[in-house]
């Protein structure tokens, strides 16, 4: 018997359509916007202004206090502007807009792994800095600043690694392909994260409908880095989510509003990783991603390895254009994604994929009242009633909905996916959850 | 008490066996008085010893409001304003939307104070994008709230600040005040609107202004929130606010502010002279309950040089 969460979880179909196809790396675009914000935490504060040129990798956005990150710049070009530019929300948010010239990198960057700056050549000060310098986010999609996530607060023992390897949103293939392709990078990045907490355990999380990643992160285990550990999963979604995977590997449980680190782990997306790997060994800032482009009306779903800041539009050409039928373009997966206003939208640091889904698959079927089935409170991975805290949402009462753990929500989506009366059971706890952070901020103000 | 006591004593010496059914009686109506006597003088103490001090102004303050305990006036029904109000011994910043003007200027004659002169106030709403004038660049389908569409994305037109159309407002009003127009807008009735303020604090966008409803009724100001510059509140909407400040050089009383790109009217310093409505090249600033205007020819010189 596999390995898995206890508590709830769903089985949406896995339509892994682009799992074949190898990472390519996309031309470049003539122009791109990198958002100032593409991490948790304050936005960085630009260092460019119109008219500077730029190179690839150099810094161009300088991290605002301890829970930030550094933005560099993904192409080489002229600054055209620093500009507010509609993120995947459409709301405005400012991003330093550069006009592509050619493909010069900074003279510091490697644009191979140097022997010299390989495995134990390092101490665990050089590996934090240079992760720090690089802006390197965790890259599943919660973009908190990975420097942040290594530095354990006093009086607490990391004792485990884990890697995140799920993948459990339908759809994406990014990470899979990075285990296939990348194992022995990964496995060194791996290495350098343990050096840089100082654990010994690390294991590498995989769900089971990915039997080749497996099987190619385990020869490399043994070719390279023995001790490391790969552990197939049983298939369930939101095994990704942090909570969960934790207790599917380690079956610990983090106590609400805990952090993992109170448990005794760390977790890092598997994306993250390779990052970690390409800074330390390269000395590479965060300047490109693998993103999978896909969806059933698609003509070519595949893996491509993009510069941040490229808008999503040349994504979907180069998977052959957008369908005429389609209704909703996301970027992440179809379970926690965000839908677009405009493909002009740019690829973040945190931007898993694009999901482009044909209107007659997009619709929403129109809700109806509670049939009181309990599916929702079954499939919730947190333990919670969703019902309940949807009805306490839409009256506004939010000292109830605090004691009832909103808070907890990992706003999953199982309990919305599940509903057979169609109810925006996760919209509405969204914006009940929201409420009652904002009013456990404002006493602790008071 | 001794005298009792004797009696007692003697009753009991008297009948050794059995006591008789007057016995009981006696027995019984002498210990509920003795008990009674004895927590009357407790009760009496205790409560000398915990006495609440309450003003008595509070309870005749309460008599004069409504008693509708609407919550509209911002504290936890009647009894919370009248509390309130005596607590502050002022009237600034407390309006009873229910009882109105004269509620308020009797609770000033029982208390002696001075009567908070504010005009009367209703809501109004700061867009005037309606679905001519705004197109729709998205669809949403999803659960019916602004508060959750705005904390989703923009909505479904382009314009990041203005009315999202689902009627949160119109749901909080408690006075049927407000309604949603065909063209996605809150319509509010001048009669039924008590500026209570539920709509203000229900619009994510903070669209709805609580403004002095002015003389006959007559307002002007700006229908807009957009705070963008350049060229986007125009590609959104047909009736921004550019920020151009035309406005701000036709008044003559300097009633006129710009801040962030959007236009604010003054309502006090304003002497709805109307110019500015017809200095806007989107039209975005209202007018409302003025007679119909004169075609005069100086309004043709305002329109927008296209």
């Amino acid at each position: 018997m596999l390995k898995t969460f206890t508590l709830g979880g769903i089985h949406p179909a896995g339509n892994k359509l682009s799992s074949r196809g190898a990472i390519v790396p996309l031309p470049l675009p003539d122009q791109v916007a990198i958002p100032l914000s593409q991490h948790s935490g304050f936005p960085a504060t630009p260092l460019v202004a119109k008219g500077d040129r730029v190179k690839v990798g150099q810094l161009i956005g300088a991290a605002a206090g301890f829970i930030s990150a550094n933005i560099h710049s993904s192409v080489s070009g002229i600054v055209v502007g620093v500009e507010a530019v509609a993120d995947a929300s459409g709301y405005a948010r400012t991003a330093v807009i550069i006009r592509v010239e050619g493909d010069e990198w900074d003279e510091n960057i490697g644009r191979q792994e140097s022997p010299d700056r390989y495995l134990s050549a390092f101490s665990k000060d050089d590996m934090l800095l240079a992760i720090q310098s690089a802006g390197i986010v965790g890259m599943g999609g919660a973009t908190f600043p990975t420097r942040v996530k290594l530095s354990p607060p006093p009086g607490s023992h990391p004792e485990w690694l884990i890697i995140n390897g799920v993948e459990c949103e339908p759809f994406l293939t990014a990470d899979h392909r990075l285990m296939l392709e990348k194992s022995r990078e990964l496995l060194i990045g791996i290495r350098f994260l343990m050096k840089a907490l100082g654990v010994e355990r690390a294991v590498i999380g995989i769900e089971n409908n990915k039997p080749d990643a497996i099987a190619s992160m385990r020869e490399a285990v043994v070719k390279h880095a023995l001790g490391i550990e790969v552990c197939p999963l049983r298939v369930k979604y939101p095994q990704g989510s942090e909570k969960q995977l934790i207790q599917a590997i380690a079956g610990r449980r983090v106590p609400p509003g805990a952090l993992p680190i109170s448990v005794g782990v760390v977790v890092h997306n598997v994306g993250t990783v390779y990052a970690v790997y390409e800074a330390v060994t390269m000395h590479k800032p965060l300047v490109e991603r693998v993103v999978t482009v896909t969806g059933t009306s698609l003509a070519r779903p595949g893996n491509y390895l993009c510069r941040v800041g490229t808008p999503v539009a040349r994504l979907i050409e180069a998977a052959g254009g957008l369908p005429g039928d389609t209704g909703k373009v996301v970027v992440g997966g179809p379970m926690m994604g965000k839908a677009l206003v405009t493909t002009d939208v740019v690829v973040t640091k945190g931007t898993s994929g694009v999901l482009v889904i044909p209107r007659k698959e997009a619709r929403r079927k129109p809700p109806r009242d509670c049939i009181r089935c309990a599916k929702c409170v079954n499939a919730c991975p947190m333990g919670l009633e969703p019902y309940l805290l949807m009805t306490l949402g839409e009256k506004q009462r939010t000292d109830d909905l605090e004691a009832a753990r909103v808070t907890d929500c990992i706003e999953c989506g199982s309990c919305s996916f599940t509903c057979p009366a169609h109810r925006s059971l996760l919209d509405v706890i969204r914006l009940g959850k929201s409420r009652v952070n904002q009013a456990i901020h404002a006493r602790k103000q008071s | 008490m001794s005298t009792i006591y004797t009696a007692l004593s003697q009753c009991v010496i008297r009948n050794v066996g059995a006591p008789t059914v007057a016995d009981i009686i006696i027995y019984t109506a002498v210990s509920l008085c003795a008990i009674g006597i004895a927590s009357s003088v407790i009760l009496y103490f205790v409560a000398r010893k915990f006495r609440v001090e309450e003003d008595p102004r509070i309870d005749r303050v309460e008599e004069l409001l409504p008693g509708a305990n609407c919550g509209g006036c911002g504290q936890p029904g009647c009894r919370g304003l009248a509390e309130a109000i005596v607590k502050a011994n002022s009237l600034e910043g407390f309006t009873c939307p229910v009882g109105g003007a004269s509620t308020m200027s009797g609770i000033a004659t029982v208390l002696g104070l001075e009567i908070d002169t504010r005009l009367p106030r209703i809501a109004v709403a700061r867009c005037n994008g309606d679905a001519d004038r705004r197109p729709r660049s998205s669809h949403y389908d999803g659960y019916a709230s602004c508060a959750v569409v705005h904390a989703l994305y923009r909505g479904e037109t382009d314009c990041p600040f203005g009315c999202l159309g689902l009627g949160d407002c119109a749901r909080s009003c408690l006075f049927n005040a407000l309604d949603m127009s065909a063209g996605g807008l809150p319509v509010i009735s001048e009669e039924a609107c008590l500026a209570c303020g539920a709509c203000v604090q229900a619009c994510p966008r903070k669209i709805i202004e609580l403004r002095d409803k002015g003389p006959k009724s007559r307002r002007v100001f700006v229908g807009c929130m957009n705070r963008d510059r350049g060229a986007s509140p125009r590609k959104a909407c047909g009736a921004a606010c550019l920020g151009c400040g035309k406005c701000v050089k036709e008044c003559s009383f300097e009633a006129i502010v710009i801040e962030n790109n959007l236009a604010y009217i003054d309502p006090r310093k304003c002497k709805l002279c109307r110019k500015c409505v017809s200095s806007c090249p989107t039209g975005a600033i209202n007018e409302v309950n003025f007679p119909p205007r004169k075609v005069a020819l100086e309004t043709m010189k305002f329109e927008p040089e296209n």
